[in-house]
């Protein structure tokens, strides 16, 4: 349970990176990549969150009990985003009033 | 809060007849620990555990916002791309990096108290106090903007066509709804989080925290690194909408 914790080293690696991630979006956003421009912002975000969680958050470190809260917080985020969004774009189907 | 509450405690079991012999451990003896606690490291961690239980339902609690925003950004996407392109992204990215550098300031805070190292400790916290006023300075100053637009919904609504870019008006303005209660409930929680980092750097000026107590500011930084982690969404979300090539 007693974990290792992360060296200043690290928590500067970390912090380049993000950096770098920063920019690097910013940057991608003049470069006309179509409907992949959202995709790749997004996905650089989730790199960012994981990096600041595993690292800055101590995720990495820490024991199961911290980690399964995360998760569960992730799933009931997905459920409520799935769920919502499975409603509302199948009303046209059946020809239900839209929001 | 620091009172040895545990020696009194367990002389009073003693006399029950169900009385529980006191635990001879080495923490025992710290001021630091609650009496419900059996040890350091188990007070530690049920702080950051509740912390952490606050943060999932943080994570809901945004989520809301951002499933809204979804659909509808689906439903009226033109509206949405004209709203994110008369917001000014080089703003936006500079408040990026300067929450980035006070989640690095943060962690070191972190580092520092566990350590217990006072110097470093009050020197990191102020500095992410100050990125953090920093920040909301920025964001302040594009509300004022978008105020001289006459783009705040609701209060001040009537563009130009220009800032309008083609979309019809009521669809950006619903943009700007968004942007103004997502903007807003992120500064909402900076401006909670920096009065956290205040009291924790008072604490530490008061010689409070000790490298066996830090759990306080630990958990104050991992609600600090969560605000960041919602403008590493807000970030492309709100500002890059469409993307800025055209």
């Amino acid at each position: 349970m007693n974990e290792q914790n992360p060296s200043v080293g690290t928590y500067i690696l970390v912090f380049m990176a993000l950096l770098v991630l920063a920019a690097l979006t910013t940057g991608i956003a003049y470069v006309d990549l179509g409907p992949f421009n959202t995709v790749i912002a997004l996905a650089i975000a989730v790199l960012k969150m994981t990096l600041i969680g595993l690292f800055f958050m101590h995720l990495w470190y820490t024991r199961g009990l911290t980690r399964i809260v995360v998760l569960a917080g992730f799933f009931w985020l997905a459920l409520m985003i799935s769920f919502t969004l499975a409603d509302v774009f199948t009303r046209p189907w059946i020809n239900t009033p839209g929001p | 809060m620091a009172t040895p509450i545990r020696s009194t405690s367990m002389s009073e079991s003693a006399a029950s007849p169900l009385a529980v012999p006191p635990r001879e451990s080495v923490h025992s003896a710290s001021p630091a620990l609650h009496h419900q606690f059996e040890d350091i490291e188990q007070q530690r961690d049920a702080g950051n555990f509740g912390m952490w239980v606050f943060l999932a339902t943080e994570m809901l609690f945004f989520g809301g916002v951002f499933t809204g925003y979804i659909i509808y950004r689906s439903l009226y996407y033109s509206g949405f791309a004209a709203g994110s392109h008369g917001l000014e992204i080089d703003l936006g990215a500079a408040m990026m990096f300067v929450l980035l550098a006070s989640s690095f300031t943060m962690a070191m805070a972190v580092h520092a108290a566990r350590e217990g190292k006072h110097r470093p400790l009050i020197g990191f916290l102020t500095a992410t106090i100050i990125l953090g006023v920093a920040f909301l300075g920025m964001k302040f100053t594009e509300y004022f903007h978008k105020w001289q637009e006459h783009m705040v919904p609701g209060l001040n609504f009537h563009p130009a066509l220009e800032n309008l870019r083609g979309a019809p008006e009521r669809t950006v303005e619903l943009f700007m709804c968004f942007y103004f209660f997502m903007t807003g409930l992120h500064a909402l929680h900076m401006i909670i989080g920096i009065g956290l980092l205040t009291v924790m750097a008072i604490l530490a000026w008061r010689r409070k925290l000790s490298s066996e107590n830090y759990n306080r500011v630990e958990v104050s930084g991992l609600y600090w690194h969560f605000v960041d982690i919602i403008w590493i969404y807000l970030f492309p979300l709100l500002y890059l909408i469409g993307g800025r090539y055209k």
